[in-house]
């Protein structure tokens, strides 16, 4: 029979724990001290989960001869054992998310991540400027071209003349 | 028992066997034929479900024959089957489309794999609606969550991988949270069950652990909703997911969700605790208000259509949030239809994505140029949804922003009317670039070297009836308002 009370040392524990874990996620640029965090911050939950079980002085809760006067709640145990298998999988899609993005990129450190992102983002922008400026250059000297094989140019001129043709109109109606 | 007794617990397990049944098939024809058989056979059963609990009040299923509140609960009242309803309806619509859009986006190697973890997601959110036991919701959300994550990392681009990174971070701090809440609930009242935890809870509420249990639930479900904050996971993991994916979880995921805060809140709190003696209503309508405006204004400078609309997902969440923080019946009843009516419309506007996807190969703004001749059906598709995303009369957005503005004046809150109004406002401006871009400007040159055409009509069909209920839903409104009023008086009760 344990005769020790834990009082509030456990959740002292728990929180402190916890609050590492979120830490280590938070100020981690690395992926795999991320998941590493994540993991103390999910097992911190585990340690809440057991202590709301115990009781000072129970028993496991096994039916004998003999009765005991407390029992410890099992109920608590049994759920923070599905909870474990959840931290589990979690843990294990992370790592493997961890292993893809090392192939993608070569690297599990976020700034270079970004970074390599950022890098392709500006090319991407600097082809399409690239493509918007040839389009205007095209434009320009098809403009000043004189050429008359150019459709577009010749509605251009059609309309040209028929705003001219209007202009004069009014003109001549004044 | 019958076999009709069993149909609660029967709509999740008919997914979950069909996951690991489509990896053991391996073929991507097989196994797509699995997945659309067990969405199809999950709707049925929903269908079933809804008129029975329509007939006959809330049905309890007990799990393994153990009594609640020891043993675990299958629930389904009202409100869940209704989202029940509309979650199964567009896993058996998206599902159709997914054939030709898998076979495009996803490596043939990974599409039999594929389709097992979208059984998985989908038999987590169809869980966490069935289930009445509040560990078990974790448990589903968890299976639903890992399964997102790896359907997000399938994506064709890279960053597919470090959004659904950083969405398994920030998914796993949310569950975690969610898991700290129910530890402290157990550890006060000494049941799982969410009725008898709702029979409980009144007696100890007063006390420091119940108010923490409340606050680490908030936050944790707040981190899987999207609400405001808490949203930064969404527009990447949005954009980079495969289309299919992006329409599945954005009707879904999210909307699921909203019902878990709903029943938290609502159901085992109890309106009086959550909205009464627990400042809740302070923090969802600045946070929901905030969410509207900014996610809004951000949506406007997109230049790739997906992430566009995420934003305008993030906004939308804004709109259910004020719903519920107004804490009244229309407030409620307005929030409730906005989350069947926006699953409808990111339902039909992701999937006309998707079919874009399969026809261009990108979603990009620029890319759009000219396609409302080139796809008309499918533009068509986006206008209505569109439409429907800005709340115009004759659609489903119209019905459940009357209904919030409504909630608003009644409690004399005009500028709150004001500012949802507004929100409209900036979603007319997105969704006019968008209209813009396919109608008004020109085709580019470089890209018509191969014409573009209609997407395949086993896109086109589900599409349709999604657009096709925004607009029916937009007209007869007395199903929907019907069944959200009838749930939120039972949240209220009948109060306001």
């Amino acid at each position: 029979m344990i005769s020790w009370s834990p009082g509030i040392f456990n959740y002292l524990i728990v929180v402190f724990l916890m609050m590492s874990g979120f830490y280590v996620v938070i100020a981690q640029g690395n992926l795999i001290k991320k998941l590493v965090g994540l993991g103390l911050f999910q097992t911190s939950v585990f340690i809440l989960y057991i202590s709301i079980g115990y009781i000072a002085g129970g028993q496991a809760p096994i039916i004998t001869d003999e009765v005991a006067d407390y029992y410890s709640s099992p109920l608590p145990h049994v759920l923070i054992l599905t909870a474990i298998v959840v931290g589990v999988a979690t843990t294990s899609v992370g790592l493997a998310l961890v292993v893809r993005i090392h192939e993608a990129y070569g690297s599990v450190e976020e700034d270079e991540i970004h970074a390599r992102d950022w890098a392709d983002d500006n090319a991407l922008m600097e082809a399409e400027l690239e493509v918007i400026a040839a389009d205007n250059r095209a434009a320009e000297s098809g403009n000043e071209s004189k050429g008359n094989d150019n459709k577009g140019k010749d509605n251009r001129q059609a309309d040209n003349h028929s705003e001219n043709e209007t202009t004069s109109k009014e003109e001549g109606m004044q | 028992m019958t076999f009709w007794d069993h149909l609660p617990v029967l709509v999740v397990i008919v997914p979950l066997l069909a996951g690991p049944v489509c990896v053991l098939v391996e073929r991507p024809r097989a196994a797509w034929a699995v997945a659309l058989a067990a969405s199809w056979v999950s709707f049925a059963m929903a269908v079933v479900l809804a008129v029975q609990v329509h007939a006959s009040g809330a049905i309890s299923y007990e799990l393994g024959g153990w009594e609640p509140p020891w043993g675990i609960e299958y629930r389904i009242d009202t409100l869940g089957s209704y989202v029940l309803l509309f979650v199964t309806a567009i896993a058996a619509l998206v599902m159709v489309a997914a054939k030709s859009s898998v076979e495009r986006e996803v490596p043939e190697a990974l599409i039999a794999r594929f389709y097992a973890a979208l059984m998985l997601a989908f038999a987590g959110l169809a869980g966490i609606v069935a289930t009445g036991d509040a560990f078990n919701v974790f448990v589903f959300l968890e299976i639903s969550s890992l399964s997102s994550y790896a359907l997000i990392s399938m994506g064709r681009d890279r960053r597919a991988l470090t959004s659904a990174f950083d969405y398994l971070v920030m998914g796993t701090i949310g569950a975690t949270f969610i898991l700290i809440g129910i530890g402290f609930l157990y550890m006060m009242t000494g049941t799982l069950n969410m009725q008898d935890l709702a029979e409980r809870l009144p007696e100890v509420s007063e006390t420091r652990t119940v108010r923490a249990g409340f606050a680490f639930l908030t936050v944790g479900i707040g981190l899987k909703l999207a609400m405001f904050p808490l949203h930064l996971w969404l527009p990447n993991a949005y954009t980079y997911a495969p289309s299919v994916v992006t329409a599945f979880l954005a009707a879904t995921a999210t909307k699921v969700a909203v019902y878990v805060l709903l029943r938290f809140m609502l159901d085992v709190f109890g309106l009086d605790f959550s909205l009464g003696r627990m400042p809740l209503e302070y923090i969802l309508l600045p946070v929901g208000v905030i969410g509207i405006l900014s996610a809004s204004l951000v949506a406007i400078y997109q230049g790739d259509v997906k992430r566009l609309l995420a934003y305008s997902s993030v906004a939308q969440i804004g709109y259910m949030l004020v719903g519920i923080g107004l804490a009244s019946t229309t407030g409620i009843t307005g929030a409730i239809l906005h989350l069947f009516n926006h699953a409808l419309m990111k339902g039909a506007l992701f999937l006309a994505l998707a079919a874009v996807a399969y026809r261009l190969g990108s979603t990009a703004l620029h890319d759009m140029k000219g396609l409302g001749r080139r796809m008309p059906w499918t533009m068509l598709a986006i206008v209505v949804g569109g439409l429907s995303l800005v709340g115009v009369p004759a659609t489903v957005g119209f019905i459940s922003k009357w209904y919030l503005v409504l909630a608003a004046l009644e409690q004399g809150l005009w500028p709150l009317a004001l500012l949802i109004l507004l929100g409209s406002v900036l979603a007319v401006i997105y969704i006019w670039k968008l209209v813009e871009v396919a109608y008004l400007s020109k085709p580019q040159e470089g890209s018509s070297e191969i014409p573009v055409q209609e997407a395949p009509l086993s896109m086109l069909a589900p599409l349709w009836v999604l657009v096709i209920a925004n607009i029916y839903f937009g007209i007869h409104t007395d199903v929907s308002v019907g069944l959200a009023r009838q749930a939120a008086i039972v949240f209220t009760g009948g109060a306001g």
